[in-house]
């Protein structure tokens, strides 16, 4: 088969879109998460339906949007609400299959870190913006993916705040401390992409990007990864990668 | 009916140093923000802002020095900026107290608020280091033992909105997302609505469906066209991401920030004049939406 050549951010996005399936309710955020879920509906998920915190319910945008808030997510869209009905009736109804969330910092068990880096809460190293919907979409929706820039400082064995809980310490911790939802299933990220063993929930690698090794995501990551299931990721198919780029980001907003 | 318009000067006059805040809209979109740079060029000092997904509108208090104490969820503006970068900065050199909660918890806090609740119960902030450093309170529930977060309702001295049409009387129309506007002013005490058209009670009341927020809610009314520039106003105008790029580069540091004001709020003096300092109409007819979609299909948005 002929592979096609496409950059990191391009291969994400076609990875994450392959996590959504048909009919799925998908709660999505700024940035990658608006290329994944514009391309799953362009492709394998016809039937998806988009809602954003912000308000849109069931969008067909044509035009991508820059934030969850942006009059583009209301092309075509079902409903306009806003933030009362989405949380209370769409995410802590039950009703989101897949969540997706970004990241600063994930840890070994897919907690994330949105708040802040270093020990102090008055002075830290680094203010982040906050959890937003983050933790309410950890908490609450059936399965998460999250997007991540791979680097060893922003995959701790800890993380510095944990704004929105993963699988808190492995095992039935999630379980224990009285949450719903069902906790990460897969972190996307500029290396390749992590799942969690059932279970133990324990991290393993499921792929490398092209052009790595296991290894070497190993290197770049601060907890020990189960390898032995390592697969070079899936590239793009070309029309994929066409209607990326085509339709979904031509101003090359999110694309690099 | 009361006649409840008032100038942006007269608005923001009501709303004294040291009170809690609140502002509608939502990262880029429907801010009040020419009723924000009235605040500034009044000098407004140590407010308490309540917020959920708050942009360059509170980035833009916080970096004029008008905020002592933030709680909320989030402060960013996507591509333009991954962090707020005076909240960032304020934050990082401990100019502002923070405590965070999550968007649902806020949007709870809120409505909790607005319905006459002291707490409401939520899903949220269950397993996450947010519990701790705010006012979050596990429990389980008396009927069914399930666990649950109990919130603390917020009440705002004042909430500052800003909407597409409005009466004299303080009915409002909202056209496109609500964001959580409707909690936030029935959780304030004085609500103070700027519009983009003024419009007759008459006309309103031909759709009540399509009103969001009742008159007895609201104290004063601001008719300001293009009142929410740079963000975005659902069927009037797109965001401007030139300027938000500015502003977001000005944001950077305390000196760049002190630039910025002085060339579009403090200089300017009055909203027209802020206007044409950021291109007058030439520029906002470039930020005009296509009637069917709401936006500008063809605005250049990459840098």
């Amino acid at each position: 088969m002929k592979k096609a050549v496409c950059s990191t951010t391009e291969l994400m996005a076609v990875t994450a879109a392959h996590e959504i399936r048909d009919a799925e309710v998908v709660f999505a955020g700024t940035g990658l998460p608006m290329l994944a879920t514009m391309l799953a509906q362009r492709t394998h998920a016809p039937d998806c339906v988009i809602v954003f915190e912000a308000g849109a319910v069931d969008p067909r945008m044509l035009h991508l949007p820059m934030s969850v808030g942006d009059s583009r997510t209301l092309a075509g869209a079902a409903q306009a609400a806003g933030l009362f009905e989405i949380f209370n009736y769409v995410l802590q109804g039950g009703r989101v299959d897949v969540g997706f969330l970004g990241s600063a910092q994930i840890d070994r068990y897919g907690n994330l870190n949105s708040t802040r880096i270093g020990p102090s809460r008055q002075r830290p190293e680094v203010r982040l913006p906050g959890s937003g919907g983050s933790a309410d979409v950890a908490a609450l929706a059936r399965r998460t993916i999250v997007i991540a820039r791979h680097e060893r400082r922003r995959f701790p064995e800890r993380v510095d705040f944990r704004t929105s809980p993963g699988w808190i310490d492995g095992g039935e911790t999630r379980q224990a401390a009285g949450i719903r939802g069902g906790g990460p299933a897969a972190v996307v990220t500029t290396m390749g992409v992590i799942r969690y063993r059932e279970g133990t929930r324990e991290p393993y690698l499921a792929s490398y990007h092209p052009g790595l090794s296991a290894q070497q995501v190993q290197d770049e990551t601060g907890f020990a990864l189960d390898l032995s299931d390592a697969q070079e990721t899936p590239p793009p198919g070309n029309e994929e990668l066409a209607i990326l780029r085509r339709e979904i980001d031509p101003e090359r907003i999110f694309l690099k | 009916m009361k006649n409840k318009v008032l100038t942006l000067a007269q608005a923001a006059a009501l709303v004294p140093s040291g009170k809690s805040l609140s502002i509608g809209g939502f990262t880029s979109q429907r801010h009040p923000t020419a009723l924000l740079r009235e605040l500034i060029r009044q000098k407004i000092r140590d407010l308490v802002i309540y917020y959920h997904s708050a942009g360059s509108d509170v980035d833009l208090l916080i970096g004029a020095g008008c905020v002592r104490r933030l709680e909320g969820a989030y402060l960013a503006d996507g591509v333009f900026a991954p962090v707020a970068p005076n909240f960032r900065r304020f934050a990082e050199s401990q100019r502002v107290e923070i405590v965070d909660y999550s968007n649902a918890a806020m949007m709870a806090r809120f409505t909790a608020g607005a319905m006459g609740l002291p707490f409401l119960p939520t899903r949220s902030m269950l397993g996450t280091d947010m519990m701790a450093e705010s006012k979050t309170i596990a429990m389980n529930c008396p009927f069914s033992g399930e666990s649950l977060a109990l919130v603390p309702a917020v009440r705002t001295d004042f909430c500052l909105l800003h909407v597409q049409q409005a009466t004299a009387n303080g009915l409002l129309r909202i056209e496109g997302q609500e964001f959580l506007d409707v909690q936030q002013a029935l959780a304030a005490t004085t609500v103070i609505a700027s519009c983009e058209e003024l419009v007759d009670e008459a006309v309103l009341r031909k759709e009540p469906e399509r009103n969001r927020i009742p008159a007895f809610a609201v104290h004063a009314v601001v008719p300001v066209p293009f009142g929410a520039h740079p963000h975005g106003v659902h069927n009037r105008y797109d965001y401007d991401p030139e300027h938000l790029r500015l502003f977001s580069a000005a944001a950077q540091s305390d000196a760049a920030f002190a630039a910025y004001l002085e060339r579009f709020v403090f200089g300017p003096g009055s909203h027209d004049a802020y206007l044409q300092a950021v291109g007058g109409t030439e520029r906002l007819a470039q930020l005009r939406p296509d009637a069917g979609l709401g936006y500008n299909p063809g605005l250049r948005r990459a840098p």
